[in-house]
Parts: structure tokens; sequence; C-alpha cells
């Protein structure tokens, strides 16, 4: 044994580098017909199941039924300017620097037509730079950093959903429509960019809209996926506040429920999760009813019984239908920039009469508006590169009938009503007062 | 110094390595190139360690210097706008150095897993720091501006290929005549027995604390080249621990066999990765992870001991 073993260690050892070699050398060709797009997201650690799962599952569905042209009307052409859409997906785990890496690759080794994905921030604010440099079109779909546009004028990159501060002043906008007798409130964040970020602009926003209010000098910070509250809870508990504002999601959202619910946490105080929705399905009944929930958009529980929309319609029941489960706010979000992409696409290819280009490509994406699975988008902001939509928010409501969780009194607010026009940054505008904010 | 620079095998082979490198570089794509450039950064960090584990010591914190090197290019690009590659080296190995210098003093009383988990502790340190500080970045990190190289702004990323080469080079040969010293023979010799060491009239404690600044400076120097070869840092994949545990893997993957190897390392586990994330991206730690499994089992002395040991046969056999 041990001498058969001797003997196959350098021929094991000569056959991997032989393998790894001729892994090397094998390239890849793309024909005309076909294109080539990379599609990243959370495909390991604590962010795919919420997260990068569900919006793998809306990309699949979308891009198949896209490439066999049964999308409902206005976008039942078959393909992506008539070419198939072949997806490359490509795991977001692993921090910013990892993903510069394996965008190269997508780019120079793979090269991809046009890269679609993104949900962390980090990931955004460190892929935007390499595809303005490498000149790849890249279309981000979930990340919700205002400084991806605000910071500087980017060449080649594209954002199909609403930045964070929308998500907080619609969050505060509803809070006060709702609630107006809660004046106090406080916070829990994750210590990281998303959750200072969110906080941030939710104070802000309340601060203006409803100058009698009043932020608690102690909001909370802990450890993103620290996953135990209750030194956070009992404080939070102590503090007078009212509302508590959350930006938590994944299992730290699930974690603080089933904490707080077993200390009667939400019987003394109002919870409004920017994000949370993906823990009302996962906690079901045991979920309170009256916590204010939002998507970030017409997406997920929000919308998932009221199908008047017919793209909404056929979107909750092919995704149910195909996934077993109902589509969660990621899903819409990587559909979307699927089908944004395809729409350039096909104006390009119209308008040059055959195969287009990327300059012809990005071109006939700026500015445009499209009907998608969450209704009216419009690429308003950064020089026609970043949506606008609206945002709402509910009261979870557990739906006895169907035996599965639902939500009451839905409110979304316009697009015009919580994004600033362009040409002004969101942090100047609500310092301002929101000046020019059409609401209804 | 000048012997050991004519007589040595192994600087003869490096810098031939390295010079026949750097010419191919220029006719490979770019992102062969680039899966290069970003396995010899890391080998520069792997080499410290190597140094630090033929004395007996692994580190699973010296993503602290990486990290401490690549901040340190970024934030003297954002606020002083300094982007000439090798002023920015030297401030960010001589920020690791200088922090390595201070932390050596704890850690150069301490072995085994105590080493190993001190150094990790202080690594985490840093990490929680940078994750809090809206100002550094948070975990989003910020980005870094392009290199240039004494007042010249390359048009390509050939040039930074070349110049990071050049930096692999010189660290290997400057690691390699170190070894040769005799504080650097006695590398080995503190593994086996410190106590006999200590008889033969050297400080253990200072030979420790003298290898330990050394890899800091490395992995700064490593962290500084990765910040540069990206353009962007992050605590994530600078700082957080699966960074030292990256590391350590290459070390480990690489083999202690030659001051070759940890450059060797770096390059194939980027390459690994790699294939691993196009052929199974839902899977591909399953790949590394059993990749290392399976060197740890058939080549216990890394990948290195298995060109020795082709090498060895050829010299036989003709």
């Amino acid at each position: 044994m041990v001498n058969i073993l001797k003997r196959a260690k350098p021929r094991l050892a000569a056959l991997a580098s032989c393998l790894l070699l001729a892994a090397v050398t094998t390239g890849s060709a793309s024909a005309k017909d076909t294109i080539k797009v990379g599609v990243v997201t959370f495909l390991s650690g604590p962010a795919a199941g919420p997260f990068g799962v569900p919006g793998k599952n809306g990309a699949e569905l979308v891009i198949d039924a896209i490439n066999a042209g049964t999308l409902p009307a206005p976008h039942n052409s078959k393909g992506f300017g008539g070419a198939t859409l072949e997806p490359l997906f490509i795991d977001e785990s692993g921090g910013g620097a990892k993903q510069v890496a394996e965008y190269r690759n997508l780019v120079e080794k793979q090269k991809v037509d046009a890269v679609i994905g993104y949900i962390s921030s980090g990931s955004c604010m460190a892929i935007a730079p390499i595809a303005d440099e490498l000149q790849k079109l890249t279309i981000m779909s979930v990340c919700g950093t205002p400084r991806l546009f605000e910071e500087k004028d980017r060449s080649h990159v594209f954002r199909t959903q609403g930045n964070a501060v929308g998500d907080s002043i619609a969050a505060a906008r509803y809070m006060i429509e709702m609630f107006p007798e809660l004046k106090t409130y406080t916070g829990i964040n994750q210590n990281y960019a998303w959750g200072q970020d969110s906080w941030k602009f939710y104070s802000l926003a309340m601060q203006k809209l409803d100058p009698t209010s009043k932020a608690s000098s102690k909001p909370q910070f802990p450890k993103l996926f620290s996953g135990q509250y209750s030194a956070e809870i009992s404080t939070m508990l102590l503090d007078k506040s009212a509302v508590v504002h959350t930006s938590f999601w994944d299992g730290d959202i699930e974690a603080f429920m089933l904490q707080g619910m077993v200390r009667g946490f939400f019987q003394q105080k109002k919870l409004v999760s920017v994000t949370g929705a993906s823990a009302v399905d996962s906690l079901g009944k045991k979920i309170p009813d009256g916590v204010v929930i939002g998507t970030r958009g017409k997406y997920g529980l929000l919308v998932r019984n009221d199908l008047s929309d017919p793209l909404n319609a056929w979107f909750v029941r092919e995704y149910k239908t195909k996934y077993g489960v109902y589509p969660l706010a990621p899903s819409y979000q990587y559909a979307k920039a699927i089908l944004y992409y395809k729409l350039g696409m096909d104006k390009a290819a119209q308008a040059a009469g055959g195969f287009p280009s990327q300059d012809e490509v990005m071109q006939s994406l700026k500015g445009i508006s499209f009907q998608s699975f969450d209704g009216e988008v419009s690429m308003a902001l950064a020089k026609g590169r970043q949506a606008i939509h609206p945002v709402g928010y509910g009261l979870t409501k557990w739906d006895a009938k169907k035996g599965e969780p639902g939500v009451e009194k839905v409110r979304f607010y316009g697009a015009e009503c919580i994004n600033p026009p362009e040409g002004i940054l969101s942090e100047d505008w609500l310092n301002a007062g929101m000046p020019g904010a059409k609401c209804n | 110094m000048n012997q050991i620079l004519k007589n040595d095998a192994t600087i003869r082979w490096a810098v031939l390595g390295f010079f026949v490198l750097a010419v191919a570089g220029y006719f490979m794509e770019a992102w062969v190139q680039n899966n290069i450039m970003f396995g010899l950064a890391r080998g520069l960090a792997v080499l410290g360690l190597m140094v630090l584990w033929r004395t007996g010591l692994i580190s699973f914190g010296h993503a602290l210097y990486f990290g401490i090197g690549a901040y340190v290019v970024g934030l003297v690009d954002r606020n002083f706008g300094i982007s000439d590659i090798f002023l920015r080296l030297f401030l960010a190995v001589g920020a690791s150095a200088f922090v390595g210098f201070f932390l050596g003093f704890i850690l150069r009383k301490y072995r085994g897993i105590f080493f190993a988990m001190l150094n990790l502790a202080f690594s985490m340190v840093l990490y929680g720091i940078l994750v809090k500080v809206e100002s550094l970045g948070s975990t989003d990190g910020f980005s870094v501006s392009q290199t240039t190289i004494l007042g010249w702004t390359p048009e390509n990323k050939y040039a930074l290929f070349a110049a990071i080469v050049f930096v692999c080079a010189v660290g290997a040969i400057l690691v390699q005549c170190y070894l040769k010293t005799a504080l650097g023979t006695l590398t080995t010799a503190i593994r086996d027995n410190e106590l006999r060491v200590e008889y033969l009239g050297f400080s253990v404690a200072r030979a420790i604390h003298l290898k330990y600044i050394m890899s800091a400076g490395l992995a700064g120097a490593s962290g500084a080249l990765l910040a540069m070869a990206l353009g962007q840092v992050d605590p994530d994949s600078m700082v957080n621990w699966p960074v030292s545990g990256e590391l350590v893997f290459i070390t480990v993957m690489a083999g202690p066999g030659s001051v070759i190897a940890p450059f060797l390392g770096g390059v194939a586990f980027e390459f690994l990765r790699t294939y691993a994330f196009e052929l199974a991206p839902e899977a591909w730690q399953l790949i590394v992870g059993a990749t290392l499994l399976g060197i740890i089992f058939f080549l216990p002395m890394g990948l290195w001991s298995l060109l020795e040991r082709i090498w060895k046969r050829r010299g036989v056999s003709s």
C-alpha cells in the first residue's frame, strides 16, 4: 500500500499540474447570437439565504423567460437584442478586494458582455472604479449607498435600485403619517456602512419632517452578525423612545425579533424595519402584528397579494411555481436589472439595425423609464444612470385565512417624494428640508 | 553578503526566474497577468510567514501587518495624494515594521498556539477599529488611485506587474541573504532546541524579535502591493481573520523549502481560487479546502517538495 502511494504521488502531482495547465490554456469563444453576462450575488455566507439565493432565482427566472420570449407584454420580444443570454453566476462573498479580482476575471478572462449584480455597498464601491477602468457595462442591482454616484461621475455604471436615502425618507414619512403621536425614536443598526447610513438619513428626515420629534441620545450599534442583542434590548427598554428604527437584515433581524418577542419588546416599542421582510416569511406566525416593514420598493411582501399589475402577477406566479416560495425583494431587484439590460439591448439593436456595440447599448440605457415587475422605474438621477422608484411600508398582520404572513395599511411614496432632484447631493437636500419634493 | 550573492544557487535561480517572469508577463493575457500579480504580492507576506514557520512559529494574525500596509497606501493616497510605488511601499513597510517592533516585545515571549492566537487578537483589534470608524471607510473601504513609477504614469498594468516582480525578487534575495547569515542559520536551530541556542551565546528572544519585525515588514509590503494592484482597500479583504488564514494556507501549500516557494504558492493559490470560483460558484471553498487536504496528505512539505523531487530524479538519471 505504502509503495503504491509512493509511486502514485509524483504521478498524481504531475496529473494535477497538467490539468491546471490545460485549464489555463483553454480559452472561450462566443458567437454573436449568444451574449455572456456575469451575474454576481451572494452564493455562500450569511447573506446567501435572505439575499443572494432569492436574487439568483429572480435573475434565472427572468433570463429564461426572456430567452424564450415568454415575458408578458410589453416585454415579450425574444432575447436580448435578439441574442440569447448565458449567465455566469459568481459568488459575492469575501470582501471588496476579492470581488475586484473576480470582476477582472469576468471581464478579461470570460470576456463577458456585461456584469449585473452586487448586493453589498462595499462591493459596489469597489467595483465601480474598476468597471470604468475596464470600460465594461455594469448594472448594480441591490446595493444602496448614495456615495456610488454622489462621490464621483461614472462612465460605465448603472443602478436600478434607489439608494438608502429614499428608503429612510419613506420610513420617516410613513411613521409621521401613520403614527403622528409617536414623537421619540431610537435605533438599532449594525455597525457598518449600511447601518450607519440608514440611521443617519432616518434621523435627519425625522428632524426635518417633524421638528418636534426627538432622537434618543443612545442609538444602538451592535456588531454585524453578532446575533445576541439582550444588552441592547435592555438598554432600549429603559430608553423612553417610542419608536425603534432598524436596518437589520438576514439572521440578525430574525435573532433580534425572537429575542425581543420573549421580552415583550414589540408591545412596548414600535419597530420600523427598513429591509426586514425576509424575516417575516421565515418567522411566520411568530412575528408580532403591527411591525412596520419595508422592502425598499414595490417588492415582495408588500405587493405579493396585490396582483393588479400584470408584470407583478406574472412574476409572483411563475416564481412561486418554480421555486415553491414567494419572491423576496432581491428577486425583484435582480429581475429588474436583467429586464433593464434587455430593454437597452433591444432599443440599441433596433437603432443600429444589428447587434449593437456597448456604447450604443449604454446610450440607450441612459435616462429611460420602463415598466418593471415593481411598477414604473425611471433612470432619473446621476445623468440617467441611477433609478428612482416608489418605496413603501406596511404593518405586519398574520393572515389566518391563508395561514401565511401578510401586511395591512401599505403606503407607497412616489419616487419624486423621497428622492432629490438631479444635481443635488442627497444629504444636502435633506438638510435643506427636501425642497421640491412632489408628494401627493 | 557579496559572497552569498555570488555563490548561492537559489539566488541565481531566483534572479533568472523572476527575470523570465517579468519578460513573459508582457505577452500574457490581462487576467493571467492580474492573477500572477496578486499571487506574487501575497507571496511576499508568505515569505515572512515562512521564516517564522522555520523557527517553529505560526501566526494567525499577519493580516494585521498586511492590512496596515494596504491602508497606509490608501490613506497616503487619499490624504496626501502620494502615488509613487516606491514611496508608498516605503511608508507601508515602515509603518508595519514599526508596529511589529513594538508588538514584538510582547509576542517574542510566546510560542505555539499562544503566539498564533495572540497575533490573531491584535489583528482583530485593528479590524474592529477599521469597521467602526466611518472616516476610515468603515466596512466599505475606499479606492486607491492609480500607481505611478518615479513620476511616470504607466498606460497599462504591465508596468505595475514588472515593478511587483522586481520588488518580490528583491524581497526573496534579501531573505535568502539573511538566512545565510549567522543569525539566519539559527532559524531552524531555535525550532529544534532553544536552550542550546542560548548556550551558544545567542539571544533567542532577540532572534525571534528580528524575524518578527521582518515578517511584519514583508506582510506590510505585500498588503501595499495588493492594494495597488487591486485599486481598493477594505477591512474584510485586507484585515479580517480569513486573510490571515489564507496566508497560512498558502504557506502550508507552498512549503518551507525555499524562498521562491512562497511566490509559487501564492500564484498557484490565485489560479486555484479563480478556477474553483468558475467551476463551482456555490462550493468553491470546498475545492480550495480539499486541495489543501490533498497537499497535506500527499505533499507534507508543500508544492516546493514536488519540484525538488522532480529535480533530484532528473539529477540522478542524467
